[in-house]
Parts: C-alpha cells; sequence; structure tokens
C-alpha cells in the first residue's frame, strides 16, 4: 500500500546531493503533491483557463464551476456549507482577515476587552492579534502550556471570561503535535459571547474535521500543508458570523453596487474575495482533498503513529535527546533537543544525508521560551512517510550526534 | 597575504574525499578557535543575517585589526574558524583590497549546502564594514 501511495509523489524519487535517495521529514512546513494534484492545475491551464465570475464566455463558465466546485469539495470536506468557505492565499491571510474585519466590525466597543491565545500558537495565531490589541486597547490573554505540553484547560477556562471578544487556539501544535480540545474552548467562550477561532493548519493534514461539531465561528488552514499548492488557504466561517464582519481587502468581485457616492458590498463569501482569486491553486486544493477522500485515513493514522512510536523510541536510546511534549509526539509531530548540540549543525549534517528535517524556531518563539530552548529539530510525518524514512532518519541522526560529539 | 591564505586552505578543502571528512575538519576548526571574551556576548556585537547567533568583536592595535568571534552552533563556529584564519590580523587596507568572493574561491557552494554559504556572506560583510569603519578612523 505504501509503495503505491509513495509512487504517486514524483518528487519522494529524487535523490538530493550527489546521489542520496530523498528522505522528507518537514511535512509540517509543507507536504508534497501528489500527480492528481499537479495534474489538476496543469489541465486547468491546458484547457479551461480564463478569469472566473468574469465574462460569460464558455472557459470563463468553466473556470468558473472548476472554482466553485473546489469551494463545494472543501465544504464538504468540513460538513460546512458552501457559502461558509472564503478562499484565502494561507491560514496566515485568513487570520489577518478575521483580526482586520472584526476590528472594523467591532471597533471601539474591542477597548477593554480582551483577546485569547494560547502559548502554543503559530506566529500567525499571534501577531494579528496583538496588532489588534495595540491598536483598540484590547489586552492579549495566553493560556498556559503544561510542563508536558499539553494546554492548561483549567487555565483556558479561568481565562475565557465576560471580557473576552475573541479566543483564537490552534487545534493542533506545529512543534508538540498537541491535539487541544478546541469543542470544550469553543464552547466556552460561545457561552460567553466570545468569537471562537481555530487554527486547523496541522490538524486537517491527519483529520476529519467537522466544524459544526467544534462548534467554532471560523476554522482557518494552508492548503499547501494538505498536499495542496502554496497560495491558497482557506478561512471557513459561520455564514451568520460572516454576515456580520466587515470587509478586509476590497476592489473588484467583492461588491454589491459601486458608485462614487457609496459602494455596497456582496455577501459571504465573495465580500471577502476581492480581485481575482487563486483560481489554480483553489482547483489544486479541491483535487487534494479528493485524493485525500480516496484513502483510508484511519489506516494512514495508525500508521503515522506507529512511525512516530519507532521514530520517539529510537531517539531515546540516546540520553541526551529531550523531546518536547513527548506524549504529543505520537500525533506525527516530534520536535527533540540534544543536551550539548545545536539543532542547526544536526540539521545540516542531516541534510548532507538526504534527510530533510526543519530546526530553528518554527515560528512559536513564545513556545520555545516557554520550554527554555532556542531552536529544536522537528520531523514531522505525513501520509506517505515510510519506515524506510525513519530508518534513514535515525541512522543519519546518530551519524551527526557523533560527528559533533 | 589574503589570497595566500585562501589558497591554501582551498587546497585542504578541496584535498578532503567527501562531505564527512570536509564537515569534520571545519568542526575540528571550530573547536579550535579562541575563547570568546563573555564581556563582548551582547547584542551589539552580534552578526546580522545568520540562522545561528555569531558574535563578532574587532579591536584595532597598531594598524592591525584583531577579531575576537564565536557562535553557538558548532559548524557556524568552524566557518568563522575559517574565516579568522583568513581575516584577523590584517590591516584594514589588507581586508578592503582582498576579493569579496571567498565562498566561490573556496568552492563552498559545492563543498556545503548553499544556506552556510549565506550566512559566511554575513559575516565577511561585517568583517568588511569593520575594516572600512577603522579605515575612516585613521584617515
Amino acid at each position: 500500500m505504501i509503495q503505491e501511495l509513495r509512487s504517486q509523489f514524483p518528487i519522494l524519487q529524487r535523490y538530493v546531493h550527489g546521489g542520496k535517495p530523498l528522505v522528507y521529514l518537514d511535512n509540517a512546513a509543507t507536504t508534497q503533491k501528489p500527480q492528481s494534484v499537479i495534474d489538476a492545475i496543469s489541465n486547468f491551464y491546458t484547457t479551461s483557463n480564463a478569469n472566473a465570475h468574469r465574462g460569460g464566455h464558455a472557459l470563463g463558465a468553466e473556470a468558473t464551476a472548476l472554482y466553485e466546485g473546489a469551494r463545494s469539495t472543501v465544504a464538504e470536506f468540513l460538513h460546512a456549507q458552501h457559502d461558509s468557505i472564503v478562499f484565502t492565499r494561507g491560514a496566515t491571510e485568513s487570520l489577518n482577515l478575521l483580526a482586520v474585519s472584526i476590528e472594523r466590525t467591532y471597533g471601539a466597543r474591542l477597548a477593554g476587552k480582551s483577546i485569547v491565545v494560547s502559548e502554543m500558537e503559530h506566529h500567525a495565531n499571534i501577531v494579528p492579534w496583538q496588532l489588534l490589541c495595540e491598536r483598540t486597547g484590547a489586552d492579549l490573554r495566553v493560556i498556559r502550556v503544561t510542563d508536558d505540553g499539553s494546554l492548561d484547560m483549567e487555565h483556558a477556562l479561568e481565562h475565557i471570561d465576560e471580557s473576552c471578544a475573541v479566543v483564537s487556539i490552534v487545534h493542533m501544535s506545529n512543534v508538540l503535535g498537541t491535539i487541544n480540545d478546541v469543542q470544550t474552548v469553543c464552547a466556552r467562550a460561545k457561552e460567553l459571547g466570545a468569537i471562537a477561532i481555530v487554527d486547523g493548519s496541522q490538524y486537517v493534514v491527519h483529520h476529519d474535521v467537522n466544524v459544526a461539531e467544534i462548534g467554532c465561528d471560523a476554522y482557518v488552514f494552508s492548503g499547501h500543508k494538505l498536499y495542496a499548492p502554496f497560495g491558497i488557504g482557506v478561512l471557513c466561517g459561520r455564514y451568520e458570523f460572516l454576515a456580520e464582519l466587515e470587509p478586509y481587502q476590497t476592489g473588484g468581485a467583492m461588491i454589491d453596487r459601486v458608485s462614487f457616492e457609496k459602494t455596497t458590498y456582496g455577501e459571504p463569501p465573495v465580500r471577502f474575495e476581492a480581485g481575482t482569486p487563486n483560481i489554480e491553486g483553489a482547483i489544486g486544493l479541491g483535487a487534494a482533498i479528493k485524493w485525500l477522500s480516496g484513502l483510508d485515513r484511519d489506516a494512514i493514522r495508525t500508521k503515522e503513529h506507529s512511525l512516530a512510536k519507532n521514530l520517539v523510541e529510537g531517539l531515546e536510546s540516546d540520553s541526551r535527546v529531550r523531546i518536547l511534549g513527548k506524549r504529543h509526539a505520537l500525533n506525527g509531530i516530534v520536535s527533540l533537543v540534544v543536551d550539548g548540540i545545536h539543532a542547526h549543525d544536526l540539521g545540516v549534517l542531516m541534510d548532507e544525508q538526504g534527510v530533510a528535517v526543519r530546526t530553528g524556531h518554527h515560528c512559536a518563539m513564545p513556545l520555545m521560551q516557554r520550554f527554555g530552548v532556542g531552536s529544536t529539530l522537528r520531523a514531522s510525518l505525513a501520509a506517505y512517510s515510510s519506515r524506510e524514512d525513519v530508518d534513514a532518519f535515525l541512522h543519519a541522526f546518530s551519524k551527526s550526534c557523533r560527528m559533533l560529539g | 597575504m589574503i589570497s595566500q591564505t585562501i589558497e591554501e586552505i582551498a587546497k585542504t578543502l578541496d584535498a578532503l574525499p567527501d562531505w564527512e571528512e570536509r564537515y569534520g575538519a571545519i568542526i575540528a576548526m571550530g573547536k579550535g578557535l579562541a575563547q570568546y571574551p563573555e564581556e563582548h556576548r551582547t547584542e551589539q556585537f552580534k552578526v546580522k543575517g545568520c540562522q545561528s547567533q555569531v558574535w563578532l568583536h574587532p579591536t584595532l592595535r597598531n594598524g592591525t585589526i584583531y577579531f575576537d568571534a564565536d557562535s553557538d552552533a558548532l559548524i557556524v563556529k568552524g566557518l568563522v574558524a575559517l574565516l579568522m584564519k583568513v581575516y584577523n590580523e590584517r590591516t584594514p587596507a589588507e581586508i578592503l583590497n582582498s576579493k569579496d568572493d571567498l565562498a566561490q574561491q573556496l568552492s563552498l557552494e559545492q563543498h556545503l549546502s548553499p544556506n552556510r554559504a549565506n550566512g559566511l556572506a554575513s559575516m565577511m560583510k561585517q568583517i568588511r564594514l569593520y575594516a572600512l569603519a577603522y579605515s575612516l578612523v585613521k584617515a
């Protein structure tokens, strides 16, 4: 099964650094793309390229149908309605859109209110809210992370109180692999009338999502981490929530009527899609989700767990290794530090052996600070990860440690 | 002579048969680097544009620049040591008149990944800036 799956990813056949087979374990940064996604993009340009929602000619109608078809595919994937899906550039833009539109809509009412995030957020789910606080006089509150890498739920429920205007929480940590109980967090936020937002960038890669069950107002993710192209992302909003929001960017396509006296805006989702959208990106994302839905996701998750277990056990044979949030690493994201060795050095030497991992702060500096480390080495799994990848990783890891020891 | 030192280092690196030996040599160079004075481990002497932390502290004595340098990552520290072999204890004029394509002269892009070469460029720029500053002070 795994060989058949891997064969759908042309890039996995390649070699790096003069003849070393590529071992790609940087999937939390971006996943590789299956042939069907590459074909969908290429076919669009070969047969149907035109602008969507403009002009009534044959190609324009095809492009529009493909673009809106992709929206339906995403809606189905999240168990949401078609008009709840806004295409963005990625999770980062989705979160910026939300922060800016929430400010434009609720403006002065945000002064003295609080915005709640957690210590394990990606910078994309910190900085837009921090700036919103600076502009409006709202207060940024941070939910603590426990020593074992979990969200401190007691602290969370304390922190989300009557003053709370927005709660924005990551579903699965890009550093620790922690999966948060976002249902409980969202329920608490909604009970107090706050807006509940979930960053699902890592979670959607491994799990099915039902936004109604989560109970959030908005769920965001990036396409490129989900086997789809760069430059496309999703903001899935509860329709009534979106319908109240002021627009983010303005221009073509998002308007109802324009005159020099007064412009009125279209309804969601077009209200939030100013200008020509990333049509090929949306089509690629639709193709990626269709590809995913043809897989046995339970079986893949089980395999990812077992590979992560192999990784953790192999790493722990070296007593200098410390895995951050170890109990969550089995979800497929393993972050570690080695006593006396800089993660950066390890990354360099592993790369020389063909093993692609990420080293650095993973756009989560507050979390690094929380654990008292400057940078970690992160290995992250995807559907096509194999036992051979894990073995090659462990082999390259111990060789690199020896060279640096 | 700067160009002579570069040639010697290039010869040494070229003679090494594979990546393991080359990185081994660079790591060994890093381990041999003189202790960095703790009082200069400050934001002011940090080199911008490197993925790991690099410190570079210059002193001018009798027209010669003496550098202290360090990094918290071992391979980068090795590259720092390599730069010190080339540029330490030179006059500002020597540094400014030398070619600034060290990475190419040492074929570092073939020997090491391009990312390493980028960090090297940041360090070289900083060395040249100090040399330029000292040359202006003197004038």
